[in-house]
């Protein structure tokens, strides 16, 4: 597989678990208003990972369905921490949404600069996006830091952030450590990072339910 | 807080009243209402506006004959009739 | 009925609209309520059973088409919840009179869903019984509730595209399918004859004869029938009702729903009712923090 379809795969797998995980909190959010807003988020998420995965997908002879669901969990690159199942913990949740969008948030940019004009292209309007996303999770994390149930969210902060530092490539690591610093004044960076390639133990009983309808009739359309 | 969302639909439309919703702050209130009345497309533009910024006037006092300042104050057949008889120029 | 309330009945049944601010008699506005909140409470309930199935949808096209639908559903309750709330009843008494079952929701939302057949059948059939109540509630006498209902008729009109077209594609795919397809209908067929409630009268039912309903029970289901037998019958399928034909007047025939099995669901009975209502009072509590403390402290 080449470098690109890695990149992409990396991206588009990250967008698709995180968005499966997000849209478990579909119908049982914290408030209703809530509900809608953070559905958006989860349904975007899937979106973005739909989008990346058909750019792949052209390169490779494949459809992204194809892609999001027929290969082997082995295979996906996933990162562990969108793995993570964090329902029903609403502060675990929106620290990962924070430290989500601060790391994608790095890597876009990058990938807007990108030579390739399709993956420079696709990025810039998954950017669009994310300036919504970034929005809703600064407004949370500033809310929850600011309340009486701060302490929940520095304790999230502590387990979670190795995780998302683990998501990103060592070179774009510094910008992360300096932004989530400059909003949160957290700084995790010395504990150990956990690399992507490895998976949680939660991977493989969530790939068994998101193909469940699926494997039932191998090649069918649904 | 409870906040009311007006939108407008297309550009040079009124902003019509479309519904509210409970937020802490404005802060929230925006991203709610931006995700409530404009995930679809339905939205060109959307007001939030806290309810009690809202000041509602529902009775209007009107007991003296104020035909003057409306349409119905002015009958003016008899008199165009008349002024047509004079100058001649009436359809016979 | 003193002269006011008769007065106000007539305005009403003449196509009169009454505001939040507006003096109404202590009967319709408890009706009022009881109504708008059981709406609220069903659409709060229906996202249970279909947010089983968004995590196994068969495709990336299907996962957000059904995510969307059930953000939709939180949304209407939001709606709902807050016409309510400017009546006089607060949310959490709403929810707390629904997870300790002394409110109720419609009869549909107490059984299981066991296929991805059952998500097209609900969202294709569940939904087009439901949207021929909800046109009917666009001229309700209460004109905040009228006009929510404008919003919630237009983002639902996605759902039963969703639907039919999940159950069309199953239709044209392997037998295995169209043998889900078939299976969930069956099992369907009994509670969506049941949920347009029995067919009382309209002189006699006191939410036509306040124009909160502003059509029978009968009606909306012989409605319901004339749009949608054809469409399950011109796919091949098979209703698991032999007496159902239509009459040369246009009037349907049909076995009659056993109504003790209605009211036994709807005062709380339902093969799934405790265990949803159980996840709703559990989701409740582990999100009280939020609601209690992060979203209420003042800035």
């Amino acid at each position: 597989m080449s470098e690109r379809a890695q990149a992409l795969l990396d991206l588009a797998d990250d967008e698709l678990v995180l968005g499966w995980r997000d849209s478990e909190w579909t119908g049982i959010a914290p408030s209703l208003e809530e509900d809608v807003a953070f559905s958006s988020i989860a349904q975007n998420e899937i979106g973005h990972a739909r989008a990346l995965y058909e750019l792949a997908a052209r390169g490779l002879g494949t459809t992204a369905d194809e892609l999001a669901f027929d290969r082997p969990p082995a295979e996906y690159r996933c990162s562990r921490f969108v793995e993570l199942r964090l329902v029903p913990e609403w502060d675990q949740t929106i620290v990962r949404h924070y430290l989500y969008e601060v790391a994608d948030g790095v890597r876009i940019e990058e990938l807007k600069g990108s030579r390739d004009p399709e993956i420079a292209g696709l990025a810039a309007k998954i950017d669009r996006e994310e300036v919504y996303h970034r929005i809703h999770a600064e407004m949370w994390i500033d809310r929850l830091r600011g309340s009486r149930e701060s302490g929940r969210a520095d304790a999230a902060a502590e387990r979670l952030y190795p995780l998302a530092l683990g998501m990103l490539d060592e070179a774009l690591r510094p910008v992360f450590i300096e932004r989530v610093a400059a909003r949160t004044g957290w700084d995790f960076s010395g504990e150990a990072t956990v690399a992507r390639g490895e998976h949680d133990d939660g991977w493989e009983p969530l790939w068994q339910e998101m193909t469940e309808v699926r494997r039932s009739e191998p090649g069918a359309q649904w | 807080m409870v906040f009311e969302v007006f939108r407008q639909e297309r550009k040079g439309q009124a902003f019509q009243h479309a519904g509210s919703l409970a937020a802490p702050d404005e802060r929230f209130a925006e991203e709610y209402a931006r995700e409530f009345y404009g995930r679809r497309g339905e939205s060109q533009a959307v007001w939030v506006v806290p309810r009690e910024a809202i000041h509602e006037i529902d009775d209007f006092a009107d007991e003296l004959e104020r035909n003057y300042h409306r349409v119905d104050g002015y009958s003016l057949k008899e008199k165009l009739k008349a002024a047509r008889e004079r100058a001649g120029t009436s359809a016979s | 009925m003193t002269g006011r309330e008769q007065a106000f009945l007539e305005y009403v049944q003449a196509g009169g609209q009454v505001e939040t601010t507006d003096w109404m008699p202590d009967d319709y506005r408890s009706k009022l309520i009881k109504f708008i909140e059981m709406h609220g409470n069903s659409e709060l309930m229906g996202v249970l059973p279909e947010r089983e199935w968004i995590g196994r949808a068969p495709t990336l096209q299907r996962k957000l088409a059904l995510t969307a639908k059930v953000q939709d559903e939180a949304g209407h309750a939001q709606l709902i919840y807050r016409v309510v709330e400017d009546l006089g009843k607060p949310r959490e008494r709403c929810l707390d009179d629904l997870v300790s079952g002394r409110a109720k929701f419609h009869n549909v939302f107490h059984y299981p869903t066991r296929t991805w057949g059952d998500v097209g059948v609900i969202a294709w059939l569940v939904d087009a019984a439901a949207i021929i109540s909800q046109k009917a509630l666009l001229k309700c006498s209460y004109a905040p509730y009228a006009r929510i209902m404008k919003k919630i008729c237009w983002e639902e009109s996605f759902h039963i595209l969703h639907g039919r077209d999940v159950v069309l594609t199953m239709m044209l795919g392997t037998d295995g399918q169209r043998a889900l397809v078939q299976e969930a209908l069956d099992r369907w067929w009994a509670p969506l004859m049941m949920f347009h409630g029995n067919p009382i009268p309209k002189a006699e039912d006191p939410m036509y004869v306040w124009r909160i309903k502003s059509q029978g029970n009968e009606e909306a289901r012989q409605q319901f029938l004339d749009g949608y037998v054809p469409q399950i019958w011109e796919l091949g399928l098979t209703v698991p009702d032999p007496n159902l034909r239509r009459g040369e007047d246009g009037f349907w025939d049909y076995t009659t729903p056993d109504w003790d099995e209605l009211r036994h669901v709807v005062t709380g009975h339902g093969p799934k009712t405790e265990e949803r209502l159980a996840l709703r009072r559990l989701t409740r509590e582990q999100t009280a923090w939020v609601r209690d403390i992060v979203l209420a402290e003042a800035a």
